[in-house]
């Protein structure tokens, strides 16, 4: 650029960083964390665009379709079981900033426990649909349907062992720059969770039951 | 749930069998023999000088960046040359099975490659070319220059980078067994439907075909993440986004194409697996399944993976240009725009991969005007690089002279991909050799920028620089070979022959085809040179040191450190004042200031975990190709297992001392000033900074 002029004073610049300052751990991890979340929010709206073409009425090839099996009031429970476990959750971070570990542990057991209704409930009604025969192979939209709720699943158990591995930590470690960074990278992962279950709700539970 | 496999399968060992060594093979045979005695010699030689402390504390468990960029640069030249191996067969397959009189060995009518096995070669060339050559070389190169660039010590996280690296390699070890046992993807490196279906393909080839990508896929997205966050995070202070060197933005960009788009590649690689493992309908060709759904999702990923490794490319030139042509870039704000608007275009231009699909005429022209508007910031940037080098003082050693390669390639790709971007002309070349040899041009730029960087950025890794002469010779050969290969195959693509043909029909195609094997026996040349490169450069490496600035003339922050970089990178980091700060600093005679003080710094320990992880990804994508069941669980669990532990173990670092660094900086002075002293030349001045001046001659007064 012919524009760009000089403007540091060579006799005077600073050459070296004499000022010691130490990067910020926590900050560099959660952005770290916040953009892989990018890219798991990229895979699940390619499964939802998947999900999308594998929606019509000859993608279920004359079987079931999601209007015959879903029932929003039971996946409403599942719902409710999630967000209430993001709230534990949310309680628990509150009590990181006062430095209250029992506080931390009881909403971190919490937002365990309510994850388990949920993929309980989620276990449940898969098994459900297994035995009324309807399973990946019935159908490209069945197969759609399968592995776009089972991918979430998946990401809510890993999520859970996650939260009992955070657990174990905080008890043993207390609240090193480490574990708070974790802490702080899990709840990210923990509200993405949620926050892809309102389109799978929406997009897949609810639309597929009025469709 | 899960399907029916035809032939066996045992608990034990899933669908693995003797039958799977293809031991009768004449081709496979000899060259598993060779493949064994190779591997003992080499573990031989290892053992015999006693390297193996060496290799593991140095190596196998480093999380330095420049030996991670190191390793992924072998990695990536290793897969280089197999690809180039399996050009050499098709090229032969296709000059020797002409015609219907043409003879046959080794059990096939025509030729020496059964049209299986040839299909398995083309198939292996394309996937080990884009996604384990030039993906691995680009991504070392990233890792090795762009934490120095902004002067940083590390990556944000080292330990994450060596997972990376493992996990690629685990991916090339995965293709390369896949010679050995059972078969490789016979249906073309993107696949497509419902060919890769149990049904129609129902051997190991195309599992092996999923689980490499799939690995390659995890390797990169975590890559990208770290080298995103490094540059957001790790600069030098100083060093605004205004100063940032233009490697950095070029590798900026393309991560961002790296983490958004694989995830889609993963989608898609996922979803073929429950079709194959789990018996789902995705993209099967009755049950509701929508074929053309596979070849949507899989160009979404692949259009933007183009420029995810021609990007680093375009950042590698903007930083030879300059260098030698002793002057700032021309157009650095437009250059970098042009990297982002190229990222940004990658995302619309999918469709022009199959026109042919039907999409209708509006979906058509609107990919047909998207794939045309990525000339435009390509063209800014063919511009800056032309104006770079106008009145510049030019030195046309080796690395300047793949550069320029790389920008006459360009032209020639970028003008016949303007072509294919029109559907009209589209639809009368798709699938012939036109394309094949368009995306050849395109990758090769790629390959030119990169022997580029080799010869550019060697001296500042190793601390010697490549032999000139025989770099000249490499040159010379290879665009030789590029010219004699790819001349008649654009040629050839108009007369109307379709690419992948085990059989060509049309004897009136031989004298084509002869012109293009003669060319990829100088292609064979030109490697024979890079290995006589290798071998007279380490010879003679006492009489080629080099001291920080190995080029006289460099402009980023790289070449203020010192040749080989120590593993600290800085001893103290420097305060960046200016975009081009060596060259500013070297002008204003403030190049030789070193910093008063040194204080502790704090680095982090090496890890065996990465390679163990690496190690049970292989396993576990080799399990998961032969469905053995166990073996899936069980390295699941290990790797789980692992990670929670080393989760639980963290990484306290250790702490190098000030006086410790001030020893090791002092002996490196020490060192850089003998090197100067036996050379007795002075490095030319650099490019002027400020004011846009060409260049600083006495007698010259006039500014650009």
């Amino acid at each position: 650029m012919s524009s760009h002029a000089s403007t540091v004073d060579p006799k005077k610049a600073e050459l070296w960083d004499t000022h010691h300052h130490t990067h910020d751990v926590i900050s560099t991890r959660t952005l770290g964390y916040f953009l892989y979340l990018l890219s798991d929010g990229m895979l699940f709206a390619t499964l939802f665009a998947a999900y999308g073409v594998l929606s019509y009425q000859h993608s279920y090839f004359g079987g079931p379709t999601p209007a015959e099996f879903v029932k929003p009031w039971y996946t409403f429970a599942q719902t409710i079981a999630l967000f209430l476990s993001v709230l534990a959750y949310g309680f628990g971070m509150n009590a990181l900033k006062h430095k209250n570990k029992s506080g931390l542990i009881n909403g971190m057991l919490a937002a365990f426990v309510l994850g388990v209704v949920f993929l309980v409930l989620d276990i449940h009604d898969m098994n459900h649909l297994y035995s009324m025969g309807i399973t990946l192979a019935s159908s490209g939209g069945m197969s759609a349907f399968i592995v776009l709720t089972q991918v979430h699943a998946t990401h809510i158990f890993f999520g859970l062992i996650w939260i009992l591995v955070m657990i174990a930590q905080v008890m043993t470690k207390g609240f090193t720059e480490e574990t708070v960074g974790r802490l702080l990278t899990l709840r990210m992962f923990w509200h993405l969770q949620a926050v892809i279950w309102v389109f799978v709700y929406i997009f897949v539970y609810l639309w597929g039951y009025i469709s | 749930m899960l399907v029916d496999l035809p032939g066996g399968w045992s608990p034990l060992l899933g669908r693995l069998a003797w039958s799977q060594i293809p031991y009768a093979n004449p081709i496979l045979a000899p060259l598993f023999v060779a493949v064994v005695i190779g591997a003992i010699i080499v573990l031989g030689l290892i053992t015999y000088y006693g390297k193996w402390t060496y290799l593991w504390k140095e190596w196998l468990t480093t999380v330095d960046h420049k030996k991670l960029g190191v390793m992924y640069i072998i990695i990536g030249l290793v897969m280089l040359f197999r690809g180039f191996i399996d050009g050499l067969m098709i090229r032969t397959q296709q000059v020797w099975a002409v015609g219907p009189h043409s003879s046959g060995v080794f059990g096939s009518l025509h030729g020496y490659l059964t049209p299986f096995h040839f299909g398995q070669v083309y198939s292996a060339h394309g996937l080990i070319m884009i996604l384990l050559a030039a993906t691995p070389l680009l991504v070392g190169f990233m890792n090795i220059i762009v934490p120095i660039q902004i002067g940083a010590r590390d990556m944000a996280y080292p330990y994450l980078n060596a997972l990376g690296l493992w996990i690629t390699a685990a991916a090339a070890a995965l293709i390369m067994i896949s010679l050995f046992v059972g078969d490789f993807a016979h249906n073309g490196w993107f696949e497509y439907a419902p060919i890769f279906e149990m049904q129609y393909s129902p051997g190991v080839g195309v599992d092996y075909w999923i689980w490499t990508l799939q690995l390659v896929a995890l390797g990169t997205t975590l890559g990208g993440i770290n080298i995103l966050a490094t540059v957001i995070k790790m600069r030098a202070p100083g060093m605004t986004w205004g100063k940032l060197p233009i490697f950095v933005w070029a590798s900026l960009s393309a991560n961002v194409i790296a983490l958004t788009s694989f995830p889609a590649l993963q989608v898609a690689l996922g979803l073929v697996a429950a079709d194959r493992y789990l018996g789902a309908h995705f993209f099967t060709a009755g049950m509701g399944g929508n074929l053309m759904l596979y070849t949507n999702l899989f160009w979404i990923w692949g259009h933007p993976e183009v420029y995810f490794v021609i990007l680093p490319a375009f950042g590698m030139m903007s930083e030879i240009f300059p260098t030698f042509s002793e002057k700032p870039l021309f157009g650095y704000i437009t250059m970098v725009l042009a990297s982002m608007a190229i990222a940004g275009v990658s995302w619309l231009v999918w469709l022009h991969h199959f026109f042919t699909m039907g999409a209708g005429p509006y979906v058509n022209t609107a990919f047909s005007v998207a794939t045309m508007l990525v000339g435009i910031p390509t063209g800014v940037k063919v511009f800056n690089w032309a104006f770079t080098m106008y009145r510049g003082r030019l030195t046309f050693n080796a690395a300047m002279l793949w550069a320029i390669g790389a920008l006459f390639l360009l032209l020639i790709g970028g003008m016949t991909g303007m072509m294919l971007a029109i559907p009209a002309i589209n639809y009368m070349v798709h699938n012939s050799v036109f394309v094949v040899a368009h995306f050849h041009s395109m990758l090769l730029v790629i390959v030119y920028a990169i022997f580029g960087s080799v010869l550019y950025w060697f001296p500042k890794v190793f601390g010697f620089k490549l032999d000139e002469f025989w770099a000249k010779t490499m040159f010379w050969l290879f665009s030789a070979g590029t010219a004699l290969v790819f001349v008649p195959m654009y040629m050839l693509g108009f007369m109307g022959m379709t690419r992948r043909l085990e059989y060509v029909f049309n004897t009136g195609w031989q004298s084509y085809l002869d012109v293009m094997e003669f060319g990829i026996v100088v292609y064979t040349l030109s490697v024979l040179a890079f290995f006589i490169l290798l071998y007279v450069s380490v010879r003679d490496h006492a009489k080629n040191r080099v001291g920080a600035d190995a080029w006289g003339t460099s402009r980023s922050l790289e070449w203020m450190t010192h040749s080989p970089v120590p593993f600290y990178n800085f001893a103290v980091l420097p305060h960046i004042n200016e975009r081009d700060e060596v060259a500013w600093r070297r002008q204003h005679g403030i190049d030789n200031v070193r910093p008063e003080h040194y204080d502790d710094i704090h680095m982090p320990n090496n890890t065996g975990v990465a390679i163990i992880l690496g190690g049970l990804t292989f396993v576990l994508g080799f399990a998961l190709t032969w469905r053995i069941w166990w073996l899936c669980i069980v390295s699941l669990l290990a790797i789980i297992v692992l990670m929670i532990i080393r989760s639980f173990r963290g990484d306290p670092g250790y702490i190098v001392t000030g006086a410790e660094l001030q020893r090791m900086e002092e002996e490196a002075y020490r060192r850089e000033a003998q090197i100067a002293d036996s050379h007795h030349s002075h490095p030319v001045s650099g490019g002027v900074v400020g004011n846009a001046m060409a260049y600083q001659r006495n007698d010259s007064s006039k500014r650009l």
